[in-house]
């Protein structure tokens, strides 16, 4: 039973590298995404504000399940063939994205009025308002919650398995097939998962008591 | 494009959404159940232990907070059968993972509801001659319950949309609905629609309710 198991370690640690792209992927595109469609949202124009409002609330009161058929099953029906990977990586993203967005908007909600008011008063342009203002103040509130959130896309990322994708969470479902091992199989892949998001989330706690000491 | 939309296969199965939808908010909610007297005891049992059940108690909760909600579901149904003698269905087989992972997050919202009751309050308690056990029944909880009300919903209404997970061990709620008009119609895009609005509509219903119940509670005051 232990052969077997050992026999498939190298198999199931590709899975894992495949679930570490896909959080990484889901991650960087959704920060990007995540920070352009939260300014919009704070300081945007009325259409956009609703646009990017809808986006959120529609994303986030769904399953993260349904998204990912939809956008897997959905795509090509109009015309878009992704292949299963990108479908995937498509659909956490948007969900990853829309919590960003929340995060950000709190983040720099946060921020006093008076210092947006200061910086005009001064003289500076709105990039410069947010680039030497907003965002440094911003920072230490947006990181804890996002890193912490991004825990979120590792685990939501073991849903890609059900598009036959051969994440971690795929690879342990195979070698099971393969060897009804299914407990310490089971076992050992949530130990994996935890390690990986513990450790997230002990770096996130230690963030946010770093940060506390500054008030405004 | 090429796609033109057509509805009338969905509402023909429509039973079939209807249905799921129903049996989502049945798991959602014998779930939370389960899950709050989980974590009300293993909260209450927390912030008067010792350092050995308190690490017992936290292990879960990190636990089930940082492993995938699906391996959990598997674990529990393909899992566990193959080293305890039990036996169930995959809806109770469900239920109990969905409890437990519920319980989890409610320890920690329970938990930090408890500390959040105000010194004074319990001090009152004592010097009006309430032995610990009216204490904790008669100010503690009432007074952490309405400080959880808000975060009791939001864990509800999250629940509801984990409860799409179960179709993934052929439980017949909402998403396997969806997932079954799929595969036997191919309105795949109309189906989608249909079921996003579900859900969309239902958790907004839900968050309506709550937060009525909750200014309900707060007026109580």
């Amino acid at each position: 039973m232990l052969s077997q198991i050992i026999y498939a370690l190298p198999f199931l640690a590709q899975g894992f590298a495949v679930t570490l792209w896909v959080s990484l992927l889901v991650v960087v595109l959704s920060l990007i995404a995540g920070v352009l469609m939260g300014v919009g949202l704070v300081y945007g124009p009325a259409p956009l504000r609703w646009a990017v409002r809808i986006f959120s609330d529609t994303i986030r009161g769904i399953p993260i399940l349904v998204l990912i058929f939809f956008v897997y099953y959905g795509l090509p029906a109009v015309g878009l063939h992704l292949e299963s990977f990108w479908a995937a990586v498509l659909a956490l993203t948007l969900f990853k994205t829309a919590q960003v967005v929340e995060y950000l908007r709190g983040a720099v909600g946060s921020i006093p009025k008076g210092q947006s008011e200061a910086a005009m008063a001064i003289g500076l342009t709105f990039r410069q308002r947010l680039a030497y203002v907003i965002f440094p103040q911003a920072f230490r509130r947006f990181l804890p919650p996002w890193i912490n959130g991004v825990t979120d896309a590792v685990k939501g990322s073991a849903l890609v398995s059900l598009l036959g994708i051969t994440d971690l969470m795929q690879a342990i479902n195979q070698v099971i097939g393969r060897t009804y091992e299914a407990m310490p199989l089971y076992l050992l892949g949530a130990l994996v998962y935890f390690a990986v998001n513990y450790a997230l989330s002990l770096a996130s706690r230690r963030l946010e008591r770093r940060f506390s000491f500054i008030r405004e | 494009m090429g796609y033109t939309l057509n509805f009338n296969l969905i509402w023909r199965h429509f039973d079939k959404l209807w249905g799921g939808l129903l049996l989502s908010l049945e798991l959602a909610v014998i779930s939370i159940a389960i899950g709050i007297v989980i974590g009300l005891l293993l909260a209450v049992w927390y912030v008067s232990a010792g350092r050995a059940v308190r690490t017992v108690i936290a292990g879960y909760v990190e636990f089930i907070r940082n492993v995938p909600l699906i391996l959990l579901v598997y674990l529990v149904f393909y899992g566990l059968p193959t080293v305890v003698d039990i036996a169930y269905s995959a809806q109770t087989s469900f239920i109990a993972t969905l409890s437990l992972y519920s319980g989890a997050y409610l320890v920690e919202v329970f938990r930090s509801g408890l500390e959040a009751v105000p010194r004074g309050q319990l001090d009152a308690g004592k010097a009006i001659g309430l032995t610990p056990w009216q204490r904790l029944l008669h100010v503690r909880l009432p007074t952490m319950l309405r400080i959880t009300l808000p975060a009791l919903s939001n864990t509800f209404i999250s629940l509801f949309k984990d409860t799409s997970v179960a179709s993934v061990i052929s439980v017949p709620e909402l998403t396997y609905g969806a997932q079954w008009i799929n595969f036997n119609t191919f309105r795949i895009v109309e189906v989608y629609l249909v079921v996003t609005a579900m859900y969309l509509l239902t958790g907004y219903a839900l968050l309506f309710a709550l937060r009525l119940v909750e200014r309900r509670f707060k007026a109580a005051r």
